[in-house]
């Protein structure tokens, strides 16, 4: 029975990440902002299997409570096994250049709160000397685009940030798992047009859970997003900046 | 997004939300509301026709939570979008199952109470709302109501049954049966005519589960004959729930897959199934219960203009039974039946205001769309009304709003709760309009 601590719980593929967790009985700690979908959320938990599911909430915006809340579920687990961060938003790009306000919330959400918590929670398996840390970055981390260059912008930094993390934690037998998905279809992207490179998210969370149990470094789910990635990595910058992607 | 019901008859284009919580569920009720909207809720779509369609619809999609599960009695409360499948999934190798299930495990719970679904044990275990404790109901006003069979007992009774017309179904809490296997002990029983099936319907009332498959082509002396499957759940055995999946059904199969003459070959099939003599079997609960299920996306085998499911009821008696002869018959003329035919004798009625089963024989077809259908299917409505029977809400699409009234008695009983918990009727389905509910 492992401890785990999924932060943005409520995230579609958190959720279905953690439902794959509670039918191995594993032992949960949630984190999230909306406290009556958590407490729903830990009660299916416990019935799917879950050792136990317990939660948290806060607005991950609000670095100052990320020491106290990872506290927290270190003790409500009785210690910590693996954690994954999974929260973030897809703002609105053409309103973020407009308005840096925006941008800048957009890059807190989506990079510096989950700098943040890594640090805290690096600190901690660093001392405990082992343990897995997950992240969910996105492959549109891999290029800056046109269209959602300001989302691109923090889900590079947090590959950046992992990336160097995970040889800082090596010599400690820490791993840092970097998830990159492409098209889910999640509340998140509800406002797009569904076509075949779309996945469930039950389906990117079998993914996530193998990657875990695996210690990977990277992965790419599904993984077609790795080939799809690597073609549009290659495309030459004269051509690519006249592109709309 | 276009979006229709099972039978794929009708489409239309509609906007769907889908909340995550009570709380989002009664902000978008509110904004509707103040927009002079409609809205219905919908879950697995598997109402046949209209009854789940609007050009707004709520999706319990994200309900999808288990709230509470008590092994040692097997109440286990949900919310409303948990369909059977995963309470099977879940219950089966505890030693729980579904106490009413319909022939599809792809319900959600909230569908089930809103169609007050019936399974193969109707005659012993009524309807989906009798194994209900209680069930939360977000109303028009945004109030969440907690009702039951002794709590809030009229709009229990309208709930259940109603058609998401009385508000959204949150969670319920519903009670499991117990069982030792995942096994069912079947026998079939090959009749020769209608006569020959009813008479064998009444003599095994005391078995849990019984239906028959009953071939809509066969004339004159044969009209009627049919093979009866009875059923009890096995005495001991495994408990693993099945796995999900089978082989799916591409798009665009050719409708002429379904001309009469292939129906024709469908029917002999399933009766040459059937010895003379009784005939016994022991089969898992997903052949038995959902055979249905094993091909995914079947309904798309009616091709592009979808289909419409006929199912109707006929109380017990010399009346019933001859309407449902003449109702046999007039099929049988029109050359215009389906493979999938079922006959099946109900319990007594419960005191729900719309529900549908009552005692007597229920029959349901398949018709694919095509213009003489309706008409066809209005002589049928004429027949069973006449005779004092009605026609199911959720797999219908075309009834006319008199004929409506005149099978369900209790209409105006059921106006008159929503009048009280819903005066605007901001719950309104394309059926509901059609029907002037
Ligand atoms: C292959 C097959 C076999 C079937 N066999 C049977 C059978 O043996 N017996 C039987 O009785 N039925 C049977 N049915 C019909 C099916 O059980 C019902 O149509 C059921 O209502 C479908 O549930 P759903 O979740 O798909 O609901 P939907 O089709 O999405 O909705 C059906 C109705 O329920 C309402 N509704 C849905 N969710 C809620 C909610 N949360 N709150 C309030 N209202 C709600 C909708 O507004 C609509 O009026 C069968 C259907 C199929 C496709
Ligand atoms: N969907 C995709 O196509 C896709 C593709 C690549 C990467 N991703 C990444 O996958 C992860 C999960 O997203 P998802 O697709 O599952 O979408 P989702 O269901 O919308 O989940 C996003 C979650 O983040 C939470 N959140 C946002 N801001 C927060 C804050 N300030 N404090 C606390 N919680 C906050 C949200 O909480 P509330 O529920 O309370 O709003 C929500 O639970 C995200 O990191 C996303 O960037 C998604």
């Amino acid at each position: 029975m492992k401890k785990i601590l999924i932060v943005g719980a409520t995230s579609a593929i958190a959720e279905a990440v953690a439902r794959r967790f509670a039918a191995r009985g594993e032992r949960l700690y949630l984190i999230g902002r909306d406290a009556a979908r958590l407490e729903t959320m830990a009660a299916d938990l416990k019935v799917r299997g879950a050792a136990d599911a317990r939660h948290g909430c806060l607005d991950l915006n609000e670095y100052g409570l990320h020491a106290m809340a990872v506290q927290q579920a270190l003790t409500a687990l009785g210690g910590l096994d693996a954690a994954l961060i999974a929260h973030g938003t897809l703002g609105d790009q053409k309103a973020c250049e407009a308005d840096f306000t925006l941008a800048l919330r957009e890059l807190e959400t989506n990079a510096l709160s989950t700098i943040s918590l890594l640090t805290h929670l690096a600190n901690e398996f660093e001392h405990r000397g082992g343990g897995l840390i997950a992240v969910i970055g996105s492959v549109a981390g891999d290029r800056g685009r046109g269209s959602n260059y300001v989302y691109g912008t923090a889900k590079a930094a947090v590959e950046t940030f992992t990336e160097g993390l995970r040889c800082r934690l090596f010599k400690s037998g820490v791993g840092v798992l970097l998830v990159k998905p492409g098209f889910v279809d999640t509340p998140m992207t509800q406002r797009f047009k569904k076509g075949p490179l779309w996945a469930s998210p039950d389906r990117v969370a079998g993914s996530i859970v193998r990657a875990m149990d695996r210690r990977a470094d990277v992965i790419y789910t599904p993984w077609f997003w790795r080939l799809i990635m690597g073609i549009i990595k290659a495309i030459p910058r004269p051509l690519f900046k006249r592109l709309k992607l | 997004m276009r979006l229709g019901g099972w039978g794929r008859y009708p489409l239309l284009d509609a906007e769907v939300e889908a909340p995550r919580g009570a709380q989002e569920a009664a902000a978008q009720l509110h904004r509707l509301a103040a927009s002079g909207r409609n809205t219905i809720a919908r879950g697995m779509g598997r109402s046949y026709g209209d009854s789940a369609l609007q050009d707004h619809v709520l999706s319990t999609r994200h309900l999808d939570h288990f709230l509470d599960f008590d092994r040692s009695n097997g109440h286990i409360t949900v919310q409303a979008g948990v369909t059977l499948a995963e309470i099977i999934a879940l219950t089966l190798p505890q030693g729980w199952f579904p106490a009413v299930t319909p022939g599809t495990q792809y319900v959600s719970v909230g569908g089930a109470i809103a169609a007050d679904v019936h399974g193969k044990n109707h005659h012993v275990d009524g309807s989906f709302g009798r194994h209900l404790l209680w069930l939360r109901l977000l109303t028009a006003g945004g109030d969440i109501v907690r009702c039951g069979p002794e709590e809030n007992a009229g709009l229990f009774a309208a709930t259940c049954g109603g058609m998401g017309l009385t508000g959204v179904v949150l969670e319920a809490c519903l009670r499991l049966r117990p069982v030792r296997s995942n096994q069912i002990e079947h026998v079939t029983h090959r009749a020769r005519n209608l006569d020959q099936v009813l008479e064998l319907f009444s003599e095994h009332s005391a078995a849990t589960y019984s239906v028959a498959w009953i071939d809509c082509l066969a004339r004159g002396p044969r009209l009627g004959r049919s093979l009866l499957m009875v059923g009890e759940h096995a005495a001991e055995g495994a408990l693993t729930a099945e796995p999900s999946g089978g082989p799916a059904v591409p798009d665009l199969v050719p409708s002429a897959l379904l001309s009469r003459w292939s129906i024709g070959a469908m029917n002999a099939l399933y009766y040459s199934r059937g010895s003379a003599r009784p005939r016994k079997e022991r089969i898992g609960y997903r052949p038995y219960f959902y055979p249905l299920d094993a091909l995914r996306d079947w309904n798309r085998l009616y091709g592009r203009n979808g289909f419409l499911q006929y199912q109707l009821v006929v109380p017990v008696g010399a009346d019933g039974r001859d309407a449902l002869h003449r109702v046999l018959r007039t099929i049988a003329d029109s050359g215009r039946g389906s493979f999938l035919a079922v006959l099946k004798q109900f319990g007594p009625a419960n005191g729900n205001l719309l529900s549908f089963p009552m005692e007597g024989y229920t029959l349901a077809l398949d018709f694919k769309v095509e213009p003489a259908v309706f008409e066809l299917l209005d002589r049928l409505d004429d027949i069973v009304g006449g005779a004092g029977g009605r026609v199911y809400l959720c797999k219908d699409a075309r009834l006319k709003a008199a004929a409506a009234r005149r099978m369900y008695p209790r209409w105006d009983a059921f106006q008159a709760v929503r009048a009280r918990v819903d005066p605007q009727r901001l719950f309104a389905s394309r059926q509901s309009a059609r029907l002037e509910l």
